[in-house]
């Protein structure tokens, strides 16, 4: 089995990032991040941003648009936004478990993404160029 | 000081451009909320209208037109007895209880909307005025401080939508600064009438946190917060939102 999306990963930054974090940043699937983007149950991303996704009226602008992002911002760049925005965004931590307050019953202990589901989003993100 | 602490309330009312979520609605939900024909929530009014002149309510407190105006406005108010403060939703379910000895409500019950949205609707047009001194006041800072607390896996306080971010839009609607004036209110989303405790709990959710339960201290905090926050503002009941 191939790995998922391997060949999409820019060799530069690659190089750049060393072995073990290349261990733990698997390269994603752009197409399942996308969906992940674009389903505002799974992610919320939308609720707050806008992006090249249909139904632009249905987007939030309490964000940045994700609009050319990917040349904004690396890839490393891209997933530490994810995982740790730092404590004065609003903007939520996708891999956090701990540290939150009165996390309803459903969501108890889990991430709103998986680990996975983080890595597409990264390589979603990392296609969308500036024009 | 009550004079004091309410005027300040209206001076930062003034200065902090304080308005309602109907001046965030779009023309055709505001034209509905206009027209009493029109208005959905004076379904509920009128099955109010009826418990009240039909049950025990009249029989004490008489034309609920002159006995019933301006309460909506002060409330939720000190109940002495307990030591807290109450909702008047509260109110009304201690007066069905232990004066009319009948079943309590079922939360969100037309016949609980009902008679809350008739009562409401004899202060249209009244400014909301609560106390938050003396016994109020812990009460009330409790509710500014959860007002004010991250909350939920996502991670959000109602002041990073409400205060800071009104105006802006999350998804496609726009963040009304969360005024508790209209309530109970017909929402369009919910095409029914709904309290203010099933907003704050839609809001909670839809933070992924755990929601504060409809009789809790932490409500009703919230809920006399709200008010507070709100002093001046008109009462709307019943009032029609997105
Ligand atoms: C509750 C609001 C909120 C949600 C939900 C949210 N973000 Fe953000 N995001 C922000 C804000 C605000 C910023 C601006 C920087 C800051 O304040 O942290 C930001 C910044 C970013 C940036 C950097 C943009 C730039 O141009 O520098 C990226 C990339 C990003 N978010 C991606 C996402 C993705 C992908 C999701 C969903 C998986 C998401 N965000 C969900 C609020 C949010
Ligand atoms: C992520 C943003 C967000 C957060 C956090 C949030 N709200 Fe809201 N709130 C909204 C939006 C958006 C609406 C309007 C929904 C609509 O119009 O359909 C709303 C509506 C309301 C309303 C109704 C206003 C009216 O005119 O009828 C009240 C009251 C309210 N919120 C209170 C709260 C409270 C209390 C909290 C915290 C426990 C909170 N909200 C947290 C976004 C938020």
């Amino acid at each position: 089995m191939p790995t998922r999306g391997s060949a999409r990963l820019p060799m530069k930054r690659s190089v750049s990032l060393g072995v073990a974090a290349l261990l733990t940043m698997a390269a994603g699937d752009p197409g399942s991040g996308r969906a992940i983007v674009a389903n505002r149950q799974v992610s919320a991303c939308l609720l707050c941003h806008s992006g090249p996704i249909p139904d632009p009226h249905l987007q939030g602008n309490l964000a940045p648009a994700l609009t050319g992002v990917g040349s904004r911002l690396t890839a490393a760049e891209l997933r530490q936004r994810l995982t740790d925005p730092g404590k004065d965004s609003i903007m939520p931590s996708y891999a956090a478990t701990a540290g939150l307050n009165r996390v309803g019953q459903p969501w108890v202990g889990k991430p709103v993404l998986t680990p996975t589901q983080i890595d597409d989003v990264v390589a979603f993100l990392s296609t969308l160029r500036a024009p | 000081m009550k004079r004091l602490l309410v005027l300040a309330l209206l001076l930062t009312a003034a200065a902090g451009d304080i308005h309602s979520g109907y001046d965030d609605a779009s023309p055709e939900t505001r034209a509905m909320q206009d027209d009493d024909s029109a208005n959905p929530g004076f379904l509920w009014v009128r099955e109010g209208e009826a418990q009240w002149s039909g049950k025990a309510c009249a029989a004490c407190h008489g034309d609920a037109r002159v006995s019933m105006r301006g309460v909506a406005a002060r409330y939720p108010a000190y109940d002495a007895a307990l030591n807290r403060p109450i909702t008047l939703d509260q109110r009304i379910a201690q007066c069905r209880t232990e004066r009319q000895h009948a079943e309590p409500f079922t939360p969100e019950s037309d016949a609980a909307l009902g008679l809350s949205a008739y009562i409401g609707l004899q202060s249209r047009g009244m400014p909301l005025q609560v106390s938050t001194d003396g016994p109020m006041r812990p009460f009330y800072e409790t509710g500014r401080t959860l007002f004010n607390t991250r909350m939920g896996q996502l991670n959000l306080s109602c002041a990073q939508c409400h205060d800071e971010r009104a105006g802006m839009k999350l998804a496609g609607a726009v963040i009304p600064q969360g005024h508790p004036n209209g309530y109970p209110e017909y929402r369009l989303e919910w095409q029914t009438m709904g309290s203010l405790t099933r907003r704050i709990r839609n809001c909670m959710v839809g933070v992924r946190a755990e929601p504060f339960p409809p009789d809790s201290a932490e409500m009703t905090a919230l809920a006399l917060f709200l008010a507070a926050r709100a002093a001046g503002l008109k009462i709307e009941t019943p009032a029609v939102r997105p």
